[in-house]
């Protein structure tokens, strides 16, 4: 009982003591609340903390950022969330009221983002979303004006492979049968919502159709269905471990559209490692302008710095986001708040994804579709910015 | 009522009053830690309701706390708040008369593994409903209430939880369950229903956790299946209730309290071993309270008690 008691006065004491920490003049504090553990744990390691632990190690090495004349570095002050909406909720109170942190990296997931944007505002803190979307924002910036959404709307996304796909077929190139699938969940539903509308008026002919639950390992079933239908192009809306299988059993079937598009996992660089040279041609979510000297030197720095082999979609939007945020407040000079979510609201910048503005609070450059060509993913299709390469047909599996 | 019961409620009389004086005295994080606190004191004294005399493990906590969520999100736009927590309550009740109705003849280690499941069916109909009628699954909870507002409900939502387990435990009803827990097979000889008085019972606790859930819904905003039911939740509950003790009402109580307060302290300080620093403590906490923290309080009135009737005596 003795040893309890005392453990638990010294955990009570400790408590108060991490509490009283004082802020200090010259460095901001960013506070991050994004999983570590739990079901998004292996997601957000990938694609959301080393990308963050870039920003800070790069704008710390330029020896910080430049705040009205005076040079101020960067503490990062990091949670777990757990995968969890409690916790996130809970995370964010203790950053803006005990921590009292200058910024925000914005949360993981749409959900958390979504869960965490209220006490946000009530911070009066600007919420740069890198990992979230959806088809109808609208309603959310109006009532939280300070939340920015890097990856655009769900329907930027789910049209994009729409627009390649009419673009390759006025060349030629592919003809108007497709297959369309997608995962039964809300990112699926999201993008079927915006998709298959757009295939439908876009005039193509949607011959097999289908979904499959979150989580299903067995996916030969939707690849047999699509190949009998004679399909010409495949589309599916789907999560990387099913990105990954239907490409996989594409592969051992011999199912070979003109054109395959698979949703989030595609642009991973473990995706185009996993197939090697049968990547080729292969389309999916997301992208990037590869060649661009800024993305060429963000890839070399994460691998040095962390590690990491970044992504060619969600890592550089994430990076996308610090970088806005720190050069909305060296031009603003000062740490306030509301004067840095203007300048966010009416600025434009220079960013690794290219250079991007917000229009109502939602950005207007969006990377859509991206292709692998040589082991490396192009984007071929993008909204507001000029395409890294021109979509092609697929040639068949090389193995 | 003997003395000790009206020195009880006195007690809980003034920690209600101390609690509800707190949204005044702080806004922020403090409050936030209290929600939590808060909710799972409703949550492990709600399980413990069933579990407690019963003895059967339900892990279909996040089953109703789904439920109540989902109340929320779908009736906040016609109802006023309490309604709907009032129908997320019935919601869970009928789910967990459903359920008890169908499963409370299993026994032991085939009702906890049916339980287990229970949240994931709950999460794969409300989905499929979603994929197939409404042809969308995130619901939207915007409403105006901040964590104060939360922690009064929640705070009325642990009063009514203790006073109706006092009822219980002062009617035929509580004692049938005691004998139930005792010894099944008795309690049948003697004539008790027992399937019935075990399915009341787990309908009023998971009404309870569904209300809870219900409270919740507006700090979710944004509500999907995969947030709603979340599995972690109905293993907390079972641990913080096993930490406190299931013999007394008030047990999960002493447990919550002091493992809310650990892992949070754990969550700051160490983010990146949460998992291995909880265990540690799980470890610490198995090896010196093996009867949870009110089997400790117990067994310290006892002697206490014991000791002041050898004075007496001699």
């Amino acid at each position: 009982m003795k040893y309890t008691t005392s453990l638990m006065c010294s955990a009570v004491a400790a408590v108060a003591l991490t509490v009283g920490t004082s802020v200090s003049a010259d460095t901001i504090k960013i506070g991050a609340s994004a999983p570590k553990s739990g079901p998004q744990a292996g997601a957000a390691s990938a694609v959301y903390w080393p990308t963050l632990e870039l920003w800070v190690h790069n704008v710390n090495e330029a020896g910080g950022l430049d705040v009205g004349g005076e040079k101020m570095m960067i503490e990062l002050i990091a949670y777990d969330d757990k995968s969890q909406p409690d916790e996130a909720v809970k995370n964010i109170q203790r950053l803006t009221t005990q921590d009292k942190v200058d910024f925000l990296a914005a949360p993981y997931t749409t959900g958390l983002n979504l869960a965490t944007a209220p006490l946000i505002a009530r911070a009066g803190l600007p919420q740069i979303v890198a990992t979230g979307n959806l088809n109808n924002l609208e309603p959310f910036v109006s009532k939280w004006p300070n939340t920015f959404w890097l990856l655009g709307r769900s329907s930027d996304l789910s049209t994009g492979i729409v627009g390649t796909l009419t673009e390759m077929r006025e060349k030629g190139e592919v003809g108007s049968k497709v297959a369309l699938v997608h995962v039964g969940d809300a990112f699926g539903l999201e993008m079927m919502a915006g998709g298959k509308p757009a295939f439908e008026e876009a005039g193509f002919e949607i011959v097999y159709e289908s979904s499959y639950p979150l989580g299903t390992q067995d996916l030969a079933p939707v690849i047999s269905s699509a190949n009998a239908s004679g399909a010409d192009a495949f589309v599916a809306y789907s999560y990387p471990p099913d990105s990954f299988a239907l490409t996989e059993q594409a592969q051992v079937q011999g199912f070979n559209p003109d054109v395959f598009y698979v949703g989030v996992g595609g642009a991973l660089t473990g995706f185009g490692e996993r197939f090697g040279n049968s990547v080729e041609g292969v389309m999916a979510m997301g992208g990037i302008d590869p060649t661009s000297e800024a993305y060429k030197t963000f890839r070399e720095q994460q691998i040095e710095v962390t590690g990491v082999a970044p992504d060619y979609w969600a890592n550089p939007v994430v990076y996308a986001s610090m970088e806005i945020l720190g050069a909305a407040i060296e031009r603003v000079g000062s740490l306030d708040k509301a004067t840095v979510i203007s300048e966010i609201q009416t600025g434009s910048f220079v960013t690794v994804i290219g250079e991007v503005s917000f229009s109502d609070n939602i950005v207007e450059q969006v990377w859509n579709v991206g292709q692998w060509h040589d082991g490396t993913f192009y984007g071929v299709n993008a909204k507001g910015l000029k395409p890294a390469a021109e979509p092609f047909v697929k040639p068949a599996w090389s193995n | 009522m003997s003395r000790f019961e009206i020195n009880l409620m006195l007690l809980a009389g003034i920690a209600i009053t101390c609690c509800a004086a707190l949204p005044f005295m702080t806004e922020g994080f403090y409050l936030t830690l209290a929600v939590n606190i808060a909710l799972y004191i409703a949550l492990c004294t709600a399980w413990t309701l069933f579990s407690g005399p019963t003895h059967l493990v339900s892990l279909a906590t996040a089953a109703f706390f789904g439920i109540g969520i989902y109340a929320t999100a779908i009736g906040i736009e016609y109802l006023p708040f309490p309604l709907a927590i009032l129908c997320g309550g019935l919601a869970g009740a009928l789910f967990a008369a459903a359920v008890g109705a169908m499963t409370l003849r299993l026994s032991g280690v085939y009702f906890v593994i049916f339980t287990l499941g229970l949240a994931e069916l709950a999460r794969q109909i409300v989905t499929y409903l979603q994929t197939k009628i409404f042809g969308s699954i995130g619901l939207f909870v915007l409403t105006d209430h901040t964590e104060g507002d939360l922690f009064y409900y929640l705070l009325a939502l642990i009063v009514a939880i203790f006073v109706t387990g006092w009822l219980i435990g002062r009617s035929r009803l509580g004692f049938a369950m005691r004998v139930i827990g005792n010894d099944e097979l008795v309690a049948k000889h003697f004539g008790i229903e027992v399937a019935r008085s075990k399915i009341i019972l787990f309908v009023i606790s998971g009404g309870f956790i569904a209300m809870a859930g219900a409270i919740m819904a507006p700090r979710y905003a944004y509500v999907e299946p995969a947030s709603a039911f979340n599995a972690t939740m109905s293993f907390m509950v079972v641990i913080m209730a096993l930490l406190g003790g299931t013999r007394r009402l008030w047990g999960p109580l002493v447990g919550v309290v002091p493992f809310t307060i650990v892992t949070d302290f754990i969550s700051a300080n160490f983010p990146e071993h949460i998992n291995i620093m909880i265990g540690l403590a799980f470890l610490l906490i198995v090896y010196l309270l093996k009867d949870g923290v009110s089997g400790l309080i117990d067994k310290a009135m006892r002697t206490r008690r014991g000791t002041r009737l050898q004075g007496a005596k001699s």
